[in-house]
């Protein structure tokens, strides 16, 4: 079971920082809303977690956690939708760490990619090419690979975005089933009643900490105007930044 | 049926050099068909025609230095293709330049290179022949190297296989769970460069990145699947450098431009009445499905 800590996290491009001096740790097993408005840097703090952008500033510690052992849902998917693949070998990628370059199928992994599809309402879909589904379909094959990722920490940025509310709720269930198995799970969310219903920690942001802590008493109408009254413009004669860190 | 053994037989029973093109067609065709399919669905198939281009002042190079031996030109090729592919591939990822245009940047300069040293030592028919395609005086040695290079891409294929595709479906997630996905990508490209090179001993530097395109572009309307399609390019290939080498005995042409528009014929063949996505299937009439 591992702690995601950070400390006094600057995460940024080009040295203009997206979200700076953000100070907190994930517990294992915990179940993290990350909100904010558009530009707040909530994407950027989960590339920062998973490992693809070095912090500018500060540190995350992972303890004795790889990077590949976080199973990642990025808001814009570098998969080229038109490759000719079909669904079961997409969602059997999610085995990579079995079966690598040259391992084979054992049966139990098939059973286990049967019911990672099952789970996610797509049996039966196994031999379809992944170009003839729908944004939702494609949502849950994605889901279907984590399921087989086994991952104890789960990233997941806008996971329900464009897609429709069976579909949501289909999926919400997943993350459900993975919040009883314990593991730790982080995800970006614009739906605050979502967030209020499903997810018991929430971190808000919006380009610093605006608060961290259990749903309730971070959802405050207080934090939410606090929020929206940070500044997204990127200023490009900004002074190094001098809130002393630790 | 004298006249069709005469027409299509006789020509490979009679001369040893018709004999050795053939079997250097084949190696060519059963190499470049996998690794033309990657090109095309990596989306980079004008890349490898940019790396064909880049392999030429290589050859030139080995031609100054040591006269019309293939080893040198060989290797000067492999040597320069290889580090154009690099450099190209260094510069996407260390700066913000996309590796297209970082492609295009190194094979205009490595081409206009090509060009002064070719004009240093001024016009040559056997320059020319090795520019443009000597099929037709292929030697054992030219024949080993391209039968070398077939082995040794099939069986890196075989072993990278499963990488290469997922680095070319989704690298994203190829690198978070760990796979070298660059390491994949630098492979297929030295896969590229050395399948350009086995092209260029037979079909010359210009026609070379024919081999690579046209059976696998045409292959695309016929297969769903990564491996049948290959086949598929395979079979075409073979077809073209049987046909085009018929053409090029019966009619007196060149033989790598006729292997080339054979392939180029089953090409427009396919794009109009091909399996899949062809002109004929998207325009056929006929009922939609009830599910």
């Amino acid at each position: 079971m591992t702690t995601i800590t950070l400390t006094d996290l600057t995460l940024g491009y080009e040295r203009h920082p997206a979200v700076h001096h953000l100070s907190g740790s994930f517990q294992p097993g915990s179940m993290t809303a990350v909100v904010g408005p558009n530009g707040s840097g909530k994407s950027t703090l989960l590339k920062g977690i998973v490992g693809i952008l070095r912090p500018l500033g500060g540190h995350i510690t992972r303890q004795n956690l790889k990077k590949h052992q976080i199973a990642y849902l990025p808001q814009q998917l570098e998969i080229d939708r038109s490759f000719p693949i079909t669904v079961l070998d997409t969602v059997i990628l999610g085995l990579w760490r079995q079966i690598g370059i040259f391992g084979g199928m054992k049966r139990d992994l098939w059973s286990r990619a049967e019911q990672a599809l099952q789970a996610v309402g797509l049996a039966g879909f196994e031999m379809r090419a992944i170009g003839n589904l729908s944004g939702g379909q494609f949502r849950r094959v994605m889901f279907a690979r984590m399921l087989l990722q086994d991952s104890a920490v789960v990233v997941l940025d806008e996971p329900f975005t464009s897609i429709d509310s069976q579909t949501t709720i289909d999926l919400l269930k997943v993350i459900e089933r993975w919040y009883k198995e314990k593991r730790t799970i982080i995800a970006v969310l614009h739906d605050f009643s979502q967030v209020h219903d499903h997810f018991p920690e929430t971190l808000l942001i919006a380009r610093e900490l605006i608060a961290w802590g259990p749903t309730a008493e971070v959802m405050t109408d207080k934090h939410l105007t606090l929020s929206r009254t940070m500044s997204e413009a990127w200023d490009d004669e900004a002074e190094i930044c001098a809130e002393e860190g630790l | 049926m004298n006249f069709f053994v005469d027409l299509l037989i006789e020509p490979f029973r009679e001369y040893i050099f018709m004999r050795h093109a053939l079997a250097a067609c084949v190696a060519l065709a059963i190499g470049c068909a996998p690794v033309g399919m990657l090109l095309v669905l990596r989306r980079m198939s004008l890349m490898g025609d940019a790396l064909s281009h880049a392999v030429l002042p290589g050859a030139a190079l080995g031609f100054l230095v040591s006269g019309l031996s293939l080893y040198a030109m060989t290797v000067g090729g492999i040597v320069v293709g290889l580090t154009v592919a690099l450099l190209a591939g260094a510069v996407a990822r260390v700066t913000a330049l996309r590796e297209d245009a970082s492609f295009a940047a190194l094979y205009l300069i490595s081409l206009a290179l090509g060009v002064l040293i070719i004009s240093m030592r001024g016009t040559s028919i056997d320059l020319v022949h090795v520019l443009f395609g000597t099929i037709l005086a292929v030697d054992d040695p030219a024949l080993i190297l391209v039968a070398s290079i077939t082995t040794v891409t099939v069986f890196t294929m075989a072993i990278i296989y499963r990488p290469l595709i997922v680095e070319c479906f989704d690298p994203g997630f190829l690198r978070s769970v760990g796979g070298k996905g660059a390491t994949m990508h630098f492979l297929f490209l030295v896969l590229v460069v050395l399948n350009l090179v086995a092209g260029f001993t037979a079909l010359g530097t210009l026609m070379a990145v024919g081999m690579l395109m046209l059976p696998a572009a045409s292959a695309n309307f016929w297969a769903r699947q990564f491996w049948s399609a290959s086949l598929v390019a395979a079979i075409i290939a073979v077809i073209a450098g049987y046909s085009g080498l018929l053409l090029s005995f019966h009619l007196n042409v060149p033989s790598g431009p006729a292997i080339i528009l054979v392939a180029g014929l089953c090409y427009a063949f396919s794009v109009f009445f091909g399996r899949y996505g062809s002109i004929y299937r998207r325009h056929k009439a006929g009922g939609h499905l009830t599910g």
